[in-house]
């Protein structure tokens, strides 16, 4: 498909995205396309911009260059049509779990509105705590719950909003293994069931292969027509797009030898600086995938 | 031979009761002890010596000036002293408490507000109070007014600091957070960053009082007619101890329980404050 098609139907669409820090290029040159009720991981190395990504999308920073919309709007500042979940510091410490969760509502209502809708509010809000098994926990404060606990709210708290896409940022990062894996697969379940779409960055290959229903890798590390000589200034590209498919929910997958063919792949493709594929060789076969062409290489034609 | 907890040497101390009280009330002890013998010793020399007046001298002045009336006024001189002393420094921290909240967590909030006010901030933050005191008593005379705002402007510019670093100390998460829950730019100044240092406010308070009792104290001994610190100056002319020694004491039990209070209000109100540092 051209990318004037994608842009109108999918949910998420950026289009010659750059981002740079002074003289210091991060991202270059974004092409990307999300459909909607995707699941989306985002791998790379570290300093490949993942995070820098991800913060573009939400309305943290502005691009240099380039353009970002969600579905078909381009978006600004950070509002309610980009949720995310923060690796910490997505609860607010003076809140009680049951206040973090119903926030969303209460900013949108003037008091006497809330008023009258709080029992209604409260109540969902309890609903959401009771499926993901911490209603008895809506009074404490967030210090007073372990890391999985305080990850399991965040989304709730996101979600309560109907975030048009959900952003992600390394959520799972600091959990144990374990709650770890409860976690991703309480994410994989609230997904399939609310049918959302989920942008999801993270450093772990083994988790963006398990959850994700597509695999964007992201890394500085390839070559171009550009070449190497001093001035020239490179940064991350989305350099392999994959489409993953997953049959059940079982964790035992991670164990399989197709798993494992993948993560190698993975790996060679972003994260060894020795192999440095050419650009025209990236593995960008997802029918989502397009490529704008840049402006060295509409003079080159 | 197994080890021994020790409980007074040593890096690895840990001290218990009942010794653990008997060492904190040691000094206290020792405090009151050398000046009893003190006052003994120069007693037996002089028995009209002011510098150290003994205990019962000292009774006899709370006496006179807390629990009986003064037949000229009608009024109990301690309390009536107490009263305006504590109203100049409650009205005078408020204001500025209330101010530096406002002014210091939109400073650190907007960008645009902090370029504009930063600056001027800090460099009156420098100026020394007591140094505009003249000014203050030229422009407002020797009333209430020059008082309270002597220890206003001694007192808001560290909470307004205070405030602002505190602001601009909350993950830059947070604020995101806000915005992608629905939060408006004010929304996200009064129902976020407000409640969430409020306790810090009052940890300022808290750390502002001494400043303010000295700024208070200062203004009393230049220009009033009741006030702790202007009776303490008062019977300084009359080298009267048994007077300014409890009034001292008065004054910084009266500080340590106002300390006490906004501790208590922090620990017991906002759980969360220091728990999730």
């Amino acid at each position: 498909m051209v990318a004037n098609e994608l842009r109108n139907s999918n949910l998420l669409h950026l289009e010659d995205v750059y981002q740079a820090y002074g003289d210091h290029v991060v991202l270059d040159d974004i092409d990307l396309s999300v459909a909607h009720g995707e699941l989306v991981t985002v791998v790379g190395p570290s300093g490949a911009g993942k995070s820098t990504l991800l913060r573009l999308i939400l309305g943290q920073e502005l691009p240099s260059s380039g353009e970002i919309l969600v579905s078909g709007e381009p978006v600004g500042f950070a509002d309610p049509s980009r949720g995310i979940v923060y690796q910490k510091y997505s609860l607010f410490p003076n809140m009680s779990v049951l206040d973090n969760v119903t926030l969303g509502k209460r900013l949108e209502l003037s008091f006497f509105q809330w008023q009258k809708r709080k029992i209604a509010i409260i109540d969902e809000a309890m609903h959401y705590l009771e499926k993901v098994g911490l209603n008895s926990h809506s009074k404490k404060y967030p210090h007073e719950l372990s890391g999985g606990m305080r990850q399991r709210v965040a989304v709730v708290q996101a979600l309560i909003k109907r975030p048009k896409i959900l952003m992600m940022d390394e959520p799972f990062g600091a959990l144990d293994p374990g709650t770890r894996e409860d976690l991703q697969i309480f994410l994989l379940e609230l997904w399939e069931e609310t049918d959302m779409t989920i942008f999801f960055v993270t450093h772990d290959l083994e988790e963006a292969a398990y959850l994700g229903s597509r695999l964007i890798v992201l890394s500085q590390h390839y070559s171009d027509d550009r070449g190497d000589g001093p001035g020239v200034q490179r940064g991350a590209k989305i350099v392999a797009d994959h489409i993953l498919s997953r049959s059940n929910l079982s964790t035992d997958v991670k164990y399989t030898k197709g798993f494992g063919k993948l993560i190698a792949r993975i790996r060679r493709e972003g994260f060894d600086p020795q192999h440095r594929q050419h650009i025209r060789e990236f593995d960008l076969k997802h029918p989502h995938s397009f490529r704008t062409n840049t402006v060295e290489e509409v003079r080159c034609k | 031979m197994s080890m021994k907890q020790p409980q007074f040497f040593g890096l690895h101390a840990v001290p218990q009761s009942p010794l653990k009280w008997w060492m904190m009330a040691l000094p206290f002890i020792l405090l009151i002890g050398i000046y009893l013998i003190g006052s003994e010793i120069r007693l037996a020399e002089n028995p009209n010596d002011k510098l150290m007046p003994p205990v019962s001298k000292m009774i006899d002045s709370i006496d006179r000036l807390a629990f009986t009336e003064n037949k000229r006024t009608g009024e109990y001189v301690m309390l009536s002293d107490t009263t305006s002393s504590l109203s100049r420094i409650g009205i005078g921290i408020t204001l500025s408490a209330f101010v530096g909240f406002l002014v210091g967590v939109r400073v650190g909030l907007f960008p645009g507000t902090e370029t504009l006010f930063l600056k001027i901030l800090t460099f009156l933050s420098i100026v020394p109070p007591l140094a505009i005191l003249p000014i203050l008593i030229i422009i407002f005379g020797v009333g209430e007014a020059g008082k309270i705002t002597l220890i206003f402007l001694g007192t808001v510019f560290l909470i307004t600091r205070d405030m602002h670093l505190s602001t601009k100390a909350i993950p830059r998460e947070q604020i995101i957070k806000a915005l992608t829950l629905g939060a408006s730019q004010w929304e996200v100044m009064y129902r976020i960053v407000m409640p969430r240092i409020f306790p810090r406010l009052i940890d300022s308070v808290r750390l502002s009082l001494g400043a303010a009792w000295l700024f208070l104290i200062a203004s009393e001994s230049l220009a009033a007619s009741s006030g702790l610190g202007y009776r303490i100056f008062l019977m300084t002319r009359y080298m009267d101890m048994s007077v300014i020694i409890p009034y001292v004491f008065w004054i910084t039990f009266i500080g340590f329980v106002v300390d006490w209070l906004l501790r208590w209000t922090i620990r017991s109100q906002f759980s969360w404050y220091h728990a999730s540092k």
